[in-house]
């Protein structure tokens, strides 16, 4: 064997050493003639003369995202229509939502209140006083030619998401990540455009024009797909909880934005580009490592990263440059005039004898609060007694957790017991079809009565999964029936198992002499195959006390 | 108590103004008359002083001479000129086309008008970004009032394909500056 510090150079197949302090390897051995001094840099025969950026420092990405919310409530933030998700074309409109002149705004008391929530929920400030702003620009789909919103004094600033990180495979890894939050402001929705190409024209559809929008705008505190997707995830779960969105990213009710740059650790911030169009926290994940790998690349050729506009494709899986955007708008900031500024009181600067219809109350509100995922989490954990993996699968699934505490009401079994049959069992089920918890074809109560079963002894737990799985194809029969008609019952009965534990004894004498010897892992293999014979019904314990009993 | 004395004793005029003018008189003259007014609201009103209010000339905003002194041109006349790269970007901007000279010339009028802000003195005086910065914001209820007026909105578009508006394709970008000049000298 040679030694380690024994290399062969890719290049001429000759020997070098380890050598002394003017060059790293040193010739050993010669064929030919030909003498070579190698650095390690190029030893193997792949890589290629590397240029000086390329240095060892690694380069990072630098992940911030723009998050847009939009607020579920019955009409939009401006103006009295209604907010429907697929309504027949601008039959959702209004006339001020059509900017016809001699309309005003009039704030909706729900979108303040929702704004209010989510910016106590995720550990703002919240600015008593908070302005309105007009952002001009021209496109189709807005037709005033700018949108209000608050760009000086937002309605809260200053905030935090805790979110976990997974890092390797095992829970254990999860990391308890924060990012910054700047800003939440309230701002309007643009319209619906539909690009005819065929006909040059677009098509502009009003109803979304004016609904009302929560810009969560994040500090360039990730650097990375995976961050970016568990922090989004987090949000969502928050925002469904509050009931302020829905959080539906493929009906773009919760669309991110991403200012992606890339740079060594300690330098200044690169240049920045942001990617648009991505419609889901899987996609979010492709895009930015796929923006960030495409920029450390530009750079490494000595190429230069250009500020501009990119939008994700999902089907090649690569953002590409958006034709439509201008390099450097400016948006020509004006204070809204219509709207005076928006106050919100707490309890001591509620002013007396005041409509309370028009006094927003941030402490009632906080009071108010309906409980977050994380403290539903820790509630959990404590409550029942399970992992924090396990409940952080609770809480991300919609639903889970309620099934999970019917369940448990009406079976003795353990909380333990019951999170594994919920989260192996039935969830994978869900995940296979496709299903979501409601969809489920075994109902709380089933599972429940199968438990029960289960611990009173009647099934074994092979015999209750394969129960399980036909309860989920036969929809309307109870975990009984089934037993019965496919005979799946315990089999106590000892001359049966006898009967077969001696024919497998004798079938298989080699594994009797290895147990005898000493070797009592191949005890398990014997007990496997007498619950081969009995199809999963046997009584394990029985059987292996029977089968200790005939070795010896 | 001012007030109530000049509630009791209608045939005083001249002090009833006075009081007024003094009570409704504001100390900043950015503070509105919206938070006076606040606490003068609870007070029992006579009708004798409501006629008088609406009617007495020293309870309205407006000083009975001019408090004003026109600036002269000279200090302020050459302050800003208008390059021709801030008004290809201006035109860019606004969609507004003012390239000749009495579109420059306005433009420059107006950069002169609004200059004479300069010689007020703002030391310490917070900007002042609406005339609305008294009133309170009304919060309006969340149920659905307005809408389902589909026809109506599409009447004033010549052209609709479908119940949705029509547009061109994307938009279209303003030519640079030397196609311009080139389209407007054939105009």
């Amino acid at each position: 064997m040679a030694s380690p510090l024994v290399r062969t150079c890719g290049f001429c197949v000759v020997k070098l050493q380890r050598g002394g302090w003017f060059s790293k390897y040193v010739l050993i051995s010669t064929n030919t003639f030909a003498f070579t001094i190698v650095r390690p840099t190029t030893v193997s025969p792949q890589s290629k003369p590397t240029p000086r950026k390329n240095d060892p420092k690694q380069r990072v990405g630098v992940v911030g995202l723009e998050i847009h919310a939009q607020i579920h409530s019955n009409t939009k933030l401006f103006s009295g229509a209604r907010v429907q998700f697929s309504a027949p074309p601008n039959s959702l409109v209004s006339f001020f939502d059509a900017s016809l002149p001699g309309t005003l705004p009039v704030i909706n008391r729900r979108c303040v209140e929702a704004a209010v929530m989510t910016s106590l929920a995720l550990n703002c400030s919240i600015n008593k006083k908070s302005l309105f702003d007009r952002k001009h620009y021209f496109y189709a789909d807005l037709p005033a030619g700018y949108q209000i919103t608050q760009h000086r004094l937002p309605i809260a600033v200053n905030g935090s998401l805790s979110y976990s990180h997974l890092v390797g495979q095992k829970w254990s890894q999860a990391v308890v990540k924060t990012v910054r939050i700047k800003q939440i402001q309230l701002e309007q929705d643009s319209g619906k455009s539909l690009h005819d190409d065929t006909r040059k024209q677009t098509l502009i559809d009003l109803n979304r024009a004016g609904v009302a929008l929560m810009e969560i705008v994040m500090e360039p505190d990730m650097s990375c797909g995976e961050e970016a997707a568990a922090a989004v995830r987090e949000l969502q779960l928050i925002l469904q909880a509050l009931g302020t969105c829905q959080g539906n990213m493929a009906e773009g009710q919760l669309r991110v934005d991403a200012n992606i740059s890339v740079h060594q650790p300690g330098d200044p911030l690169g240049v920045r580009t942001e990617v648009k169009n991505i419609n889901s926290a899987r996609f979010l994940a492709k895009a930015i490592d796929f923006e960030i790998q495409r920029q450390i690349d530009v750079l490494v050729n000595g190429g230069v990263v250009h500020n501009e506009t990119r939008t994700f494709d999902f089907k090649l899986g690569q953002t590409i440059p958006m034709r439509d955007k201008e390099s450097l708008q400016d948006y020509r900031f004006i204070p809204e005039p219509n709207l005076p500024p928006l106050i919100v009181y707490d309890n001591e600067s509620t002013p007396v004898n005041a409509d309370p219809q028009q006094v927003i109350n941030i402490d009632l509100i906080r009071v108010n609060l309906p409980e977050l995922p994380s403290a539903k989490r820790t509630r959990l954990v404590d409550q029942y007694g399970i992992l924090p993996e396990h409940s952080f699968v609770l809480v991300s699934e919609d639903g889970l957790t309620e099934y999970f505490v019917s369940v448990l009401q009406e079976t003795k079994a353990e909380p333990k017991k019951v999170i594994g049959w919920v989260i192996k069992e039935l969830l994978a089920l869900l995940k296979q079809y496709n299903l979501t918890v409601s969809q489920s074809h075994i109902s709380p109560s089933s599972l429940a009565e199968l438990l029960n079963l289960l611990e009173m002894g009647v099934i074994s737990s092979s015999a209750a999964k394969q129960v399980f799985l036909l309860m989920w194809k036969e929809c309307d029969k109870s975990p009984q029936q089934i037993v019965k008609e496919q005979d799946l019952g315990l089999v106590q009965n000892e001359k049966i198992l006898e009967e077969i534990c001696q024919n497998v004894l004798d079938g298989h004498l080699e594994e009797v002499t290895a147990i005898k010897k000493g070797n009592k892992r191949v005890l398990n293999k014997l007990i496997g195959l007498v619950q081969k014979e009995m199809k999963g019904r046997a009584d394990p314990i029985m059987v292996k006390t029977l089968l200790e009993r005939n070795i010896s | 108590m001012f007030y109530k004395m000049a509630c009791q004793r209608p045939g005083w005029s001249l002090i009833r103004n006075v009081t007024l003018s003094l009570l409704l008189r504001h100390n900043n003259p950015r503070q509105g008359i919206g938070r006076q007014m606040d606490g003068l609201r609870n007070l029992r009103v006579g009708r004798q002083l409501n006629r008088a209010a609406c009617t007495t000339h020293s309870c309205s905003k407006v000083p009975p001479t001019p408090t004003w002194e026109p600036v002269g041109e000279t200090p302020l006349s050459l302050a800003y000129s208008v390059s021709p790269d801030l008004m290809d970007r201006m035109e860019r901007l606004a969609l507004v086309d003012f390239r000749n000279h009495e579109g420059v010339a306005r433009l420059q009028c107006a950069i002169t008008f609004a200059d004479q802000l300069h010689i007020v003195d703002t030391e310490g005086v917070e900007p002042m970004d609406s005339v609305l910065e008294d009133m309170q914001l009304y919060l309006r209820p969340d149920t659905a009032i307005e809408g389902d007026c589909a026809e109506v909105l599409l009447r004033l578009p010549t052209k609709t394909v479908e119940e949705f508006y029509v547009a061109p394709p994307g938009n279209i970008p303003l030519p640079q500056r030397e196609e311009r000049c080139g389209l407007k000298k054939k105009d």
